[in-house]
């Protein structure tokens, strides 16, 4: 989730406020798979990251390409107006409850150790760290990953070689939407999701990329890691409702003292 | 007399790099000291420590008597000390004579007096026809004269111009240098980083040359001119010899 | 151009007489976030500082003016000025964190929209104030109270709150702080170097900004009797505050007002149009595609084009 997020704003340096209601509807797409078609979104989510990927890769040919040279203030507004567009599509698509996906796998539980594990979870956690270094060695391995670097270090210089820098753009962010389509399809079995949660994904996203160092992989999914820790910790001592409070304080502290996160590029 | 400016020892490193080592400056007043040097040698971020967007790691400015130590940009200005950059920052939307007036603000806090005084401002700089066309609009050597205009409208008694002649044509660069040399006549006190040699030798009564950081000489042009050692650092690139002040 | 501002503003005076009590209501939300877009535009139009977190301002200046009027008796109309000093002070925070630390975009957006959902789960979790349920107070028609009994007169307060900021605005438009802001929105270095201490006016239209904006939540709490944090604290309220100005013009003294004038006929339309239920979303969109059109197309939004037009049709 926030790996696609950083993608986003490492090669294109646009912030994409739009992605926690992509993920929402990465979810619904999955949840469709599940009921309509029967397909289990274990498998399934990779339909949904294509979907996804194609959402993107229009989005930032009609919409994002459009203002790549403009004032952040510009995009941000731009990708506030996607969200909203996305978000109540989905309301009016699919109403405000809570649904949940039912994966065949949900109700399993192993041992692991001395700890009784969810199957779902270890599927879930297990899809997502493959996905994650399979992106990481699209990245460094293959050569539009290396293209898509190289247009993150330097979008003229990658233009003067004569890369279609254009192409590149449209690609990340389809990938980066991708990444979050896959992400809500992974994680549908396990959370409930609602048109109104795309917001506070979003959020949860930002502080993630924000923490690890926006524009940097690794720091992405060490930010997810410390995140979630972070939070559940909170709910353990704190109440569950406060949780959110720790992921926003350690938001406020990162903002002020170390911007660029942990492994972060610095700020555009 | 007291130096209007004296810089002393100031060093700036970036990391690894040090961009300015043991730097120390002198400008009397109503002197035009000329800063030249190689690409890199450091001529702007010296620029940078003096007017206050950036700290030294060590060595004090002191301007007209006063310590410039810790102050923030918008004080060094309040002291009289003005700025242009090397790469101009018109506030786009506005026009010519919007622009202007903000300087002029910081010295005339009432709107209708900080207008004419901007307006004054754009007539002496030769902008009058354009003061209300918007800045965005404007050819590069009407940019930098609004970028003069507006650090004068801050009545500066010492300006600091970076690069102002860059990409300018020979026409347009005669006519800043006859601009500056009369701001200079009319009291301001100038110090200037230029490559353009020929304008340099003749505004400066005195040059300063900068290499890898250091201050390597220090002359009226004609001794900096024939120096080995800025020949040295200048190695293949020409230089026109221009008539001694 | 003046006269026709005052013919509107005649007319507006006049319209409660003809109007029946819904449409009495509609204007009075009209006049009400053009209000709140107004008090935004000071720091978000003029100076460029994009804060999407202004409804914790509302939140702040509501709870307070509800619960001193509750529990202390405390009449909102002073009570107003309490919400909106304790407001000021939360803007102060903010500004004062942002921009020591240098914020700016997307980061300051940001920092803004972590305060507004701290508030908001504080709130939602503090039962004093009514945690989750919310914080209900009781209707007793007193104006003394801020309470009236008929809608016209919460018409024309909300007309004169509208006029007050927009008064304010034009104010500071006049004056060296507006064209300081200005400035600072344009090039903050160049405006460094040229004697203006960014740092300060920022602050000043922050503390403006917020302290009105706090204001307004005690029209917001003694106009819908009940509070709840989800609702404002929450994002879809500053959401709502945001998009007038930048519709109608952000940094001009009237786009916050004709923004107000688009956006809410639009909004009740498509709420009566696609009715509760199912489609009860769909205003939103319509916002959405609105914001993402005025991206693209008029990013200074309708008020300078119109005048671009007028300037036009006049020759």
């Amino acid at each position: 989730m926030a790996v696609g997020l950083t993608l986003i704003f490492g090669v294109m340096r646009v912030v994409n406020f739009a992605h926690g209601d992509m993920m929402v509807w990465g979810m619904y797409l999955a949840w469709i798979l599940a009921t309509r078609a029967g397909v289990d979104p274990y498998v399934g989510f990779v339909l949904c990251a294509a979907a996804l990927f194609v959402v993107g890769w229009v989005t930032q040919r009609l919409l994002v390409d459009r203002i790549v040279d403009a004032p952040h203030e510009m995009q941000i507004l731009l990708m506030l107006g996607v969200a909203l567009v996305l978000e109540n599509a989905a309301l009016v698509a699919f109403g405000p409850d809570p649904q949940r996906v039912l994966s065949p796998l949900r109700a399993a539980t192993i041992w692991l150790g001395p700890v009784f594990v969810d199957v779902a979870r270890l599927v879930t956690f297990a899809l997502a760290m493959a996905l994650t270094l399979a992106l990481y060695l699209f990245l460094t391995r293959t050569d539009l990953g290396r293209t898509m670097r190289a247009a993150a270090d330097n979008a003229y210089g990658a233009l003067v070689i004569g890369t279609d820098v254009r192409r590149v753009y449209a690609v990340a962010f389809g990938i980066g939407a991708a990444c979050v389509g896959a992400a809500g399809a992974l994680v549908s079995p396990i959370l409930p999701f609602q048109p109104a949660g795309g917001l506070s994904l979003s959020v949860a996203s930002f502080n993630i990329v924000i923490i690890g160092g926006m524009g940097s992989l690794p720091g992405a999914f060490l930010g997810g890691l410390l995140v979630s820790v972070a939070e559940s910790l909170g709910a353990v001592f704190l109440s569950p409702s406060m949780k959110e409070l720790v992921s926003f304080s350690l938001l406020i502290a990162i903002l002020l003292f170390r911007p660029a996160g942990l492994f972060g590029k610095t700020a555009a | 007399m007291a130096p209007l400016l004296e810089a002393t020892g100031i060093s700036k490193r970036f990391g690894g790099l040090v961009a300015v080592r043991a730097l120390s400056l002198e400008l009397a007043r109503g002197e035009v000291l000329g800063l030249i040097g190689p690409n890199g040698a450091g001529k702007t971020t010296a620029f940078n420590v003096i007017s206050g967007f950036l700290a030294p790691d060590a060595g004090l400015v002191r301007f007209d008597g006063h310590s410039l130590a810790g102050l923030k940009p918008h004080a060094i200005c309040h002291l009289g000390l003005a700025r242009t950059f090397q790469i101009v920052r018109p506030f786009p939307h506005l026009s010519v004579l919007d622009n202007v007036r903000v300087g002029a603000l910081a010295r005339q806090p009432r709107m209708g007096e900080a207008r004419a005084k901007a307006r004054a401002v754009i007539e002496r700089v030769g902008l009058g026809a354009k003061a209300e066309q918007a800045a965005a609009g404007l050819t590069l050597a009407d940019r930098k004269r609004l970028e003069l205009a507006r650090a004068l409208a801050t009545e500066p008694t010492l300006l600091l111009l970076d690069e102002v002649m860059a990409g300018l044509n020979p026409t347009e660069t005669a006519a800043i240098v006859a601009l500056i040399k009369s701001i200079n006549e009319g009291g301001v006190s100038i110090l200037l980083i230029e490559h353009n040699m020929r304008a340099v030798m003749s505004l400066s009564h005195r040059i300063a040359v900068l290499n890898f950081g250091e201050k390597i000489v220090e002359g009226p042009p004609a001794v900096v001119a024939n120096h080995p050692r800025v020949i040295e650092a200048y190695l293949g690139e020409e230089y026109v010899h221009a008539p001694a002040r | 151009m003046k006269w026709l501002a005052a013919a509107a503003l005649v007319v507006l005076l006049l319209l409660p007489a003809v109007l029946n009590s819904y449409a009495v209501t509609v204007f009075i939300f009209i006049f009400f976030y053009a209000f709140l877009g107004q008090a935004w535009n000071i720091v978000g139009g003029y100076a460029g500082q994009l804060s999407a977190g202004h409804a914790a301002f509302v939140g702040i200046g509501a709870y307070t003016s509800a619960v001193l009027s509750v529990q202390a008796g405390l009449t909102p109309w002073i009570g107003m000025l309490v919400g909106g000093l304790l407001s000021a002070v939360l803007g102060t925070i903010v500004g004062y964190l942002g921009f020591r630390f240098g914020l700016r975009g997307f980061y300051f957006v940001l920092l803004t929209v972590a305060f507004a959902e701290v508030c908001r789960i504080v709130a939602l979790n503090t039962d004093a104030v009514g945690g989750a349920l919310g914080y209900y107070i009781t209707f007793t028609g007193n104006p003394w109270q801020f309470q009236f009994q008929d809608n016209r007169v919460y018409y024309y307060v909300a007309l004169g709150l509208m006029l007050v900021a927009t008064g304010i605005v034009a104010a500071i438009e006049r004056r060296r702080f507006g064209a300081y802001l200005i400035a600072i929105r344009e090039d903050e270095s160049a405006c460094e170097a040229l004697g203006v201490n960014t740092f300060r006016y920022k602050m000043l239209a922050m503390v403006v900004s917020s302290f009105l904006t706090g204001v307004g939540g005690t029209f917001y709490a003694f106009y819908l009797f009940s509070l709840q944090p989800g609702a404002v604290f929450g994002i879809p309220l500053s959401v709502e505050i945001i998009i007038r100005p930048i519709v109608g013009g952000a940094g001009t003294v009237l786009g916050p007002i004709l923004g107000s004038f688009i956006l809410s006929p639009l909004g009740e339309l498509s709420r009566i149009y696609f009715g509760q239920g199912s489609w009860s979303g769909a205003h939103l969109i319509a916002y959405g595609l609105l914001l993402i059109a005025v991206v693209l197309f008029l990013p200074q939004g309708a008020y300078p084009a119109l005048r671009r037009l007028w300037a036009r049709a006049a020759r």
